[in-house]
């Protein structure tokens, strides 16, 4: 009993050292990429000797930033529980965190029967997390260096269509796992939205910062069958 | 210095984040392996998720690289090229780089030719998708922290809390494909496609249990995205 309690306080001590030294590489690599990606900027300004004046910078930025700032800020609080630490440092570098990654690191998870929040979730995340990092890279770069053979494929009339909806093709699939098991939670935040864009369709433009709405609606609903003792979380 | 949108210098730029991109994924990837390994990992668990991972990110990532391809028409290639490799999506930097151009007065409809306007465009660009970068250092160990206390507290709930917000951001873009209803037949496409990528993913889970096909599992999502996709054109095509 007692060896078994400190083998189990060995795992702690381990797990709690992956995760400090992760907040301290993923923080050192977030900062190196934060001073390379403003870099970019300057180094065009210094090489072509192009600065730009205050008020063009100020004023392309009033039409960007208070949107997309609120957008990075909801991402951060929506997609970090789930991608983990490692995963949240990388996936905020990489980029393109709801076309791709956050959908590959919950299937990675998904199929490896680990749960979001955990630290074998943590560990199964990064590693797909990284992956898709990896393999998104090499054919963005494949496909800049072929792009004259590529480009009028990949711009056909005939293959448009296809491209236009991969967000339905891969959140309808998506959908079926997840919703199908945790339906009692899904049911009304699914059904607010669909109301909502019915409603005001002109709202899609701004679905991500709907998404925190969609969230407080399924906490509130999980909240409430949870304590009602309605959810048999054992069995999903 | 002879303005050129893709000069040598841009795509030297470029090869510098793709090696750092690259260079931080392996890094992580390497070490979250020594962990999974420590905590016990089946080895082919470990090697099923990169598999099925870069499976997965085919689609996607293809169709990351259309939006370089389109946005090059007037960036020139180097810089969609960076912008899309770190910290970039397509509907924020072309909304970006179009707020930027307006700013000066320029259109978005073809190559810019005015070193200065680029410029402009780079800076909006990067300042306007800085904020992850910062936020995260600052605030994600507190972040994580605050979720270790709420399972720590209730594990039940700390894991359904998780799941909610999951959720939430599902429930958000299922909803959104049924923004165009109004426009008529065309408006439901994305709907029509909705359900057929739910219908292969059912078909999937059904042959799964019936053949016990395992390695099926691994694949059921991209099947449902290629599927799904495939479907895309037959139906537009049909109806449009």
């Amino acid at each position: 009993m007692e060896k078994n309690s400190s083998l189990k306080l060995a795992q702690v001590k381990k797990s709690r050292k992956y995760e400090d030294e992760v907040h301290v590489f993923g923080r050192i690599w977030m900062i190196c990429a934060f001073f390379m990606m403003m870099s970019i900027p300057f180094m065009i300004s210094v090489y072509y000797d192009a600065w730009p004046g205050f008020a063009p910078v100020f004023k392309g930025l009033l039409g960007v930033a208070p949107i997309f700032w609120t957008v990075a800020v909801i991402e951060i609080i929506t997609y970090t529980p789930m991608l983990g630490s490692g995963g949240s440092y990388l996936g905020f570098v990489t980029g393109n965190l709801t076309n791709l990654k956050v959908p590959c690191a919950l299937y990675a998870m998904e199929n490896a029967q680990v749960k979001q929040g955990t630290l074998e979730g943590e560990v199964i995340s990064t590693i797909a997390i990284a992956t898709s990092s990896i393999v998104t890279t090499i054919i963005i770069a494949v496909g800049v260096l072929m792009l004259t053979p590529l480009t009028p494929i990949l711009n056909s009339e005939m293959l448009k269509p296809a491209f236009d909806n991969i967000l339905p093709a891969l959140f309808g699939g998506l959908a079926v796992v997840y919703v199908s098991k945790n339906w009692k939670i899904a049911i009304s935040p699914l059904l607010f939205m669909i109301v909502l864009f019915l409603l005001v369709p002109s709202l899609a433009s701004s679905v991500s910062v709907l998404v925190p709405v969609g969230s407080l609606i399924a906490i509130g609903m999980a909240r409430l069958l949870y304590n009602k003792g309605l959810l048999n979380t054992d069995k999903s | 210095m002879k303005f050129d949108l893709n000069s040598g210098f841009m795509y030297a730029l470029a090869a510098i984040i793709v090696v750092f991109v690259i260079a931080q994924s392996l890094f992580f990837m390497l070490k979250a392996i020594k962990q999974a390994k420590a905590m016990g990992f089946d080895k082919k668990v470990i090697m099923r998720t990169i598999k099925t991972s870069a499976v997965f990110t085919i689609a996607p990532a293809l169709s990351i690289l259309l939006g370089v391809i389109s946005l090059s028409k007037f960036l020139g290639l180097p810089l969609p090229w960076i912008r899309l490799s770190i910290l970039g999506a397509i509907t924020y930097e072309l909304t970006a780089a179009a707020s930027a151009a307006s700013s000066l007065g320029v259109s978005v409809t073809q190559q810019i030719t005015d070193p200065h306007v680029f410029s402009t465009i780079v800076w909006v660009m990067t300042i306007g998708i800085i904020p992850s970068v910062v936020l995260i250092p600052l605030f994600l160990k507190k972040i994580q922290r605050g979720i270790v206390k709420v399972k720590d507290k209730d594990n039940e709930w700390g894991e359904l809390f998780i799941t909610a917000i999951f959720l939430g951001m599902i429930s958000a873009f299922l909803g959104v494909v049924f923004a165009d209803v109004r426009s008529g037949i065309q408006g439901f496409i994305p709907i029509f496609v909705l359900l057929a990528s739910a219908v292969i993913m059912i078909i999937c889970g059904l042959l799964m249990k019936k053949y016990k096909l395992r390695w099926l599992q691994d694949y059921a999502l991209p099947f449902s995205i290629l599927g799904a996709m495939g479907f895309a054109i037959v139906i537009t095509n049909w109806i449009g």
